[in-house]
């Protein structure tokens, strides 16, 4: 499966010293500052113009807020009332939103996805500007914990709120949202000498049957959550802020990480039943990530110097054949992956984690043919969830893997580990219908900068400004 | 958008001051002759007695001496009907009484009972005098009710002929004149909903039938006459029944509109409710499920959204001006869009929706919620008082 690049069992890369929790706890710091100490984000979610905000004005917002702590005893309950207040931080996980990378990445993977690609409507190269700077200011507060604008509820009766308040009363659930940018935006605003080489056209893989309402996108934000209605809350606003800019072209949710950034005990099963990315790049693994994720500043030319920092990511939405593979022999389904159900090992081996003999599998087995190994060394950096979306009119559940991969080449990346699926085993069983690729921009610096500030900061006055950041 | 929204108090108080004119719950003291204002109708005047009386029950005698039935009103300054009398015969006496609170209203007479009226200014003093309303809202208003009003005199004779031509069997005629008689209504629908028990007589489509109602016996109205005209393609003594009943059912909705309760933020939210309706009706084709004249309500209800804008937009702009670049720019956008569904852009005939591809459904699609959800900004823009 395509996951596969999964099955990458690195011959080099060194055994985690500690598994890393799921669950990132206050003050507690993982993978390169990726998780924000209890409180820290408190001042991000300040009014970024600097005004007051109406509630505290009118003066029902004092009372409002003594009430809520009264009555719920804590910080969780006001955490998304919509003002400043701190306290969203630390509770369920907030994970830093400025950083020299998007988190999303090498964030350790939440289990819950919400994905969606974006068309760009809007031909002006200012209202796109300002709408990346007015995103940036929503996922500021969201990953904090902290409502939409003037918050859900206490505004005006007659008009409908900032935020759209599913989310009230929620921990930040580790939120992340990451802002890609796909290969059609470059032809809008006079970008198309920015696009980056490594910004391929993904050529048409064997198997393929790419529906295109289900593909491409000239933006994309992937939204990471423990709690779906976070994440569903995170676009869904996102989306609203959008409009009249930006229409949603297609969107996944996703549930069931299939892979895992904080190799830890359990490796996590995709549909089929089968653990996978056993050894996926870990968000600790900072050589693995510099070698295979982040592109590097000598990876960039003065047009494309904007990506450094940043990574591409593959989307691709793949249909699994549920009911015939679960009518398959246990022993045809090990053999198609090369490792067996229960433990997860590798053929001949004993544990899911002794490395893999590659030549004992069948030589159209999928671990085989998408290891490292057979691949001159691609590996990549997968986030996949699995998904269903009901049945497909014929009975059949219409469900699968969305595969989420980082590179930091997709020439060295994604295509050579795609191409050499071809003869997979595992091809009788799944179908690629859905297809997109996207830029992901470094990530945002501080609380000035807005996301893709280093690709449309080109005109003056678009740079970094504190005032409309 | 912060400095609109300082005025929220304020807004509210002005809400609730208008909110209890209509209160009634003061003491009746019309036996007093401070209350009783005597109003001297002829067929060009409208002369009162006095134009300042003290807020309770004021009573309003009414003389008609010119040579046409009239009617006299008592409005506030939105054009709101506090009361009202009609059919006042020629050389005959009415009285009309009122509880009203302080602040200004309009004794108007209409001789003939057609159009605004002779208007006088009158001036109701006392304690709990209602906080003024910005006059350029009210005009908006007033401007807006009588829009209403003209909607829906103009929708009657379009009605007729469309009630008519199924009344005779005509079938081809029918459906010609079947989308046209829809558009005042289509243009004004959240006033002509707010009456509650019209909208479901008139506008009910299949699926919206109540448990226990009858397909046959309870449902009535365009939607009804719309399925007998392109999907059953015959017309039945039924028929002629239902057209009679859709007659009399916007004849009681031209009768009220003037009635209706209309303030700057429902107008504003009106306008975005309009959207709401392309949304989620005439976008998926659901409206004209039969006859496939979607486009036509789509173009009336931004028309109408259009007017409720318009209205508002000189206070809007004052708050929230870069609030109305926005709609200025989504509505020309919505608009140009409309017009490549049609030839002439004068005319209301509009592509056949069943011939809209789903790719254009998703471009219409789009550029309705460009459009609303900025829309839905408005109310908040108009609220504050200067």
């Amino acid at each position: 499966m395509t996951d596969t690049p999964a099955e990458a069992e690195h011959a080099a890369a060194p055994e985690p010293a500690t598994p890393a929790g799921e669950t990132v706890s206050a003050g507690e710091t993982v993978s390169a500052g990726e998780t924000v100490p209890a409180g820290g984000s408190a001042s991000a979610g300040g009014s970024a113009s600097g005004a007051p905000s109406r509630r505290a004005l009118i003066g029902w917002g004092g009372a409002g807020l003594a009430l809520g702590a009264a009555v719920a005893g804590g910080a969780v309950a006001v955490a998304r009332s919509g003002d400043d207040e701190p306290g969203a931080a630390g509770e369920g996980g907030a994970v830093a939103f400025h950083g020299h990378h998007q988190a999303g990445i090498a964030t350790p993977v939440q289990d819950r996805l919400h994905f969606a690609a974006f068309d760009v409507k809007t031909t002006d190269r200012a209202a796109f500007v300002q709408l990346l700077k007015d995103w940036t200011a929503a996922a500021r507060r969201m990953t904090a914990g902290q409502a939409v604008g003037e918050g859900a509820y206490g505004g005006l009766a007659e008009a409908p709120p900032d935020d759209t308040g599913e989310a009230l009363g929620l921990t930040p659930s580790r939120l992340t949202l990451t802002l890609g940018f796909g290969p059609s935006l470059f032809e809008k605003f006079d970008l198309a000498d920015r696009r980056p080489e490594a910004l391929v056209d993904l050529p048409r893989f064997a198997g393929d049957n790419l529906d295109r309402n289900r593909s491409g996108g000239d933006l994309c934000v992937q939204a990471c959550a423990d709690d779906p209605q976070i994440a569903v809350h995170a676009i869904r606003n996102l989306a609203r802020i959008g409009f009249g800019k930006v229409v949603i072209r297609w969107s996944q949710l996703g549930f069931g990480k299939t892979s895992s950034t904080t190799p830890d005990a359990q490796t996590p099963r995709n549909l089929m039943g089968f653990k996978d990315g056993t050894r996926n790049i870990a968000g600790t693994e900072t050589d693995r990530l510099k070698k295979f994720v982040w592109v590097e500043e000598k990876d960039t030319d003065a047009d494309s110097a904007w990506m450094a920092g940043g990574s591409y990511l593959v989307a691709r939405r793949i249909r699994m054949n549920i009911e015939t593979w679960d009518r398959t022999s246990l022993q045809e389904q090990e053999d198609i992956f090369g490792r067996d159900k229960g433990e997860g090992a590798p053929v001949g081996k004993a544990k899911e984690r002794d490395k893999p003999f590659l030549k004992a599998m069948l030589p159209d087995a999928h671990v085989r043919l998408a290891h490292p190994d057979t691949n001159a060394g691609a590996t990549l950096l997968r986030r996949g969830y699995s998904f269903t979306d009901g049945t497909d009119g014929l009975g059949r559940l219409d469900a699968g893997l969305f595969f989420l991969a980082y590179q930091r080449d997709v020439r060295t990346g994604f295509i050579p580990v795609q191409r050499s699926l071809a003869a997979d085993a595992l091809n009788e069983y799944i179908q690629h219908v859905g297809s997109a690729l996207f830029a992901i921009p470094p990530g945002v610096r501080d609380k000035d900068d807005w996301w893709g500030s280093t690709l449309f900061a080109k005109n003056p006055g678009d740079s970094h400004d504190p005032k409309e950041a | 958008m912060r400095a609109v929204r300082l005025s929220v108090v304020t807004a509210a108080a002005t809400a609730a001051a208008l909110a209890a004119v209509t209160g009634c719950t003061e003491k009746s003291d019309a036996s007093s002759e401070d209350h009783v204002v005597e109003v001297t109708a002829t067929d060009t005047k409208c002369e009162v007695s006095k134009t300042e009386f003290p807020a309770g029950h004021v009573q309003m005698d009414v003389t008609n001496k010119g040579s046409k039935v009239t009617e006299v009103y008592l409005l506030f300054p939105d054009d709101r009907i506090v009361t009202e009398r009609e059919n006042i015969g020629p050389g005959t006496r009415q009285k009309v009484t009122a509880e009203v609170k302080a602040g200004d209203y309009r004794i108007a007479c209409k001789p003939g009972m057609k159009g605004k009226g002779i208007r006088q200014d009158v001036t109701v003093t006392g304690g709990g005098k209602a906080a003024k309303r910005d006059p350029r809202l009210d005009a908006a208003v007033a401007s807006y009710r009588q829009y209403a009003q003209e909607q829906a005199d103009e929708t009657l004779p379009k009605a007729k002929v469309f009630t008519d031509a199924v009344k005779a069997g005509d079938i081809e005629a029918a459906k010609k004149a079947y989308a046209t008689s829809r558009i005042g209504w289509e243009r004004t629908e959240p006033v002509a909903e707010s009456f509650g028990d019209i909208d479901p007589k008139v506008d009910l489509r299949e699926d919206g039938l109540e448990e226990g109602q009858d397909l046959e016996k309870d449902w009535t109205g365009w939607h009804r006459l719309e399925r007998s005209l392109w999907k059953d393609k015959k017309l039945t003594d039924r028929d002629s029944k239902l057209a009679d009943q859709l007659i009399k059912d916007l004849t009681d909705w031209q009768n009220r509109v003037g009635k209706a309760e209309i303030t700057p933020t429902s107008m504003a939210n009106g306008a975005k409710e309009l959207l709401d309706e392309v949304a989620t009706g005439k976008v998926t084709g659901e409206e004209e499920r039969y006859s496939h004249t979607d486009l036509v309500d789509f173009k009336a209800n931004v028309e109408g959204a259009e007017k409720s804008y318009e209205l508002l937009k000189p206070v809007a702009k004052e708050n929230d001006a870069a609030l109305v670049t926005e709609l200025d720019k989504q509505f020309a956008a919505l608009d140009t869009l409309l017009d490549t569904y049609r030839k002439d852009k004068t005319s209301y005939e509009f592509t056949s929706y069943d011939k809209v591809s789903k790719a254009d459904q998703k471009e219409l699609s789009d550029a309705v919620n460009a459009l609303a959800e900025p829309l839905s900004k408005l109310a908040a823009a108009v609220v504050a008082t200067k």
